[in-house]
């Protein structure tokens, strides 16, 4: 499931519903992204995407770590227009029958949301607004999918 | 007729996030360039590196013809969720 909201959520609550009623899964795995203040840098965080666009191209980003993790189901939520630092941004879930696959596909779903999905973002601070681009890390982060595939046997 | 939508800050260069052009130009080169013609600052900001445009939810690279209704989206660098 992925959904786009502009209001604010409960991680705990979505993942009680993520976990229940699961009798085939071993490993349920969550993630929850929050909106930082950077030292009081940041007041607000505006969130932009492009809907129906944003949504498919995630659900590529999903369909891609279910197929290589095995996944039995996954989440995805994330905010978009103004969020306050403390707020959740992002939640994302994975089950599978064991743990390993359900971390490795939260971990990569996380890296390739930062790196790759279509939101555009700008920080709003007590010196005006400036657009943020994903970091050389964020980048890297979501490369080392690619060179630990490239470099499989 | 085509719909444009602008993202991140091509809306702030522009001044407006979504315009009906009509009639629709033909191609997606000829729109850009159009929608370029009246305002130098945002025209400089479409060609910036980076930009990508997305016709009907399909990014598209290069020119493309544009269909009666079509959906043009221009996108700069995504920042990532």
């Amino acid at each position: 499931m992925i959904r786009l909201q502009q209001d604010p959520f409960e991680p705990g609550a979505l993942l009680t519903g993520f976990s229940a009623g699961r009798s085939e899964t071993g490993a349920v795995v969550s993630f929850t992204g929050l909106a930082r203040a950077s030292g009081g840098g940041v007041e607000r965080l505006v969130l932009e995407a492009y809907p129906g666009f944003t949504e498919a191209q995630i659900g590529r980003i999903a369909e891609a770590a279910r197929a290589r993790f095995s996944l039995q189901d996954l989440m995805i939520v994330h905010r978009v227009g103004e969020i306050a630092p403390g707020e959740a941004i992002v939640f994302v879930a994975t089950a599978a029958v064991h743990r390993r696959e359900a971390f490795e596909a939260a971990d990569h779903l996380m890296d390739y949301l930062k790196s790759q999905a279509p939101f555009w973002k700008k920080e709003r601070g007590p010196d005006g607004e400036r657009w943020i681009e994903p970091t050389a890390r964020d980048i890297s982060d979501a490369a080392r999918w690619e060179q630990e595939r490239g470099e499989a046997p | 007729m085509a719909r444009v939508l602008l993202f991140g800050r091509l809306s702030d260069v522009a001044g407006w996030r979504e315009r009906i052009i009509d009639p629709a130009p033909a191609s997606l080169f000829a729109l850009r360039d159009l929608i370029g013609a009246e305002d130098p600052a945002l025209a400089e900001a479409l060609g910036a590196k980076g930009v990508q445009a997305a016709v009907d939810r399909v990014i598209v690279r290069g020119d493309a013809p544009l269909g009666a209704g079509a959906e043009v989206a221009f996108m700069p660098p995504m920042s990532g969720g």
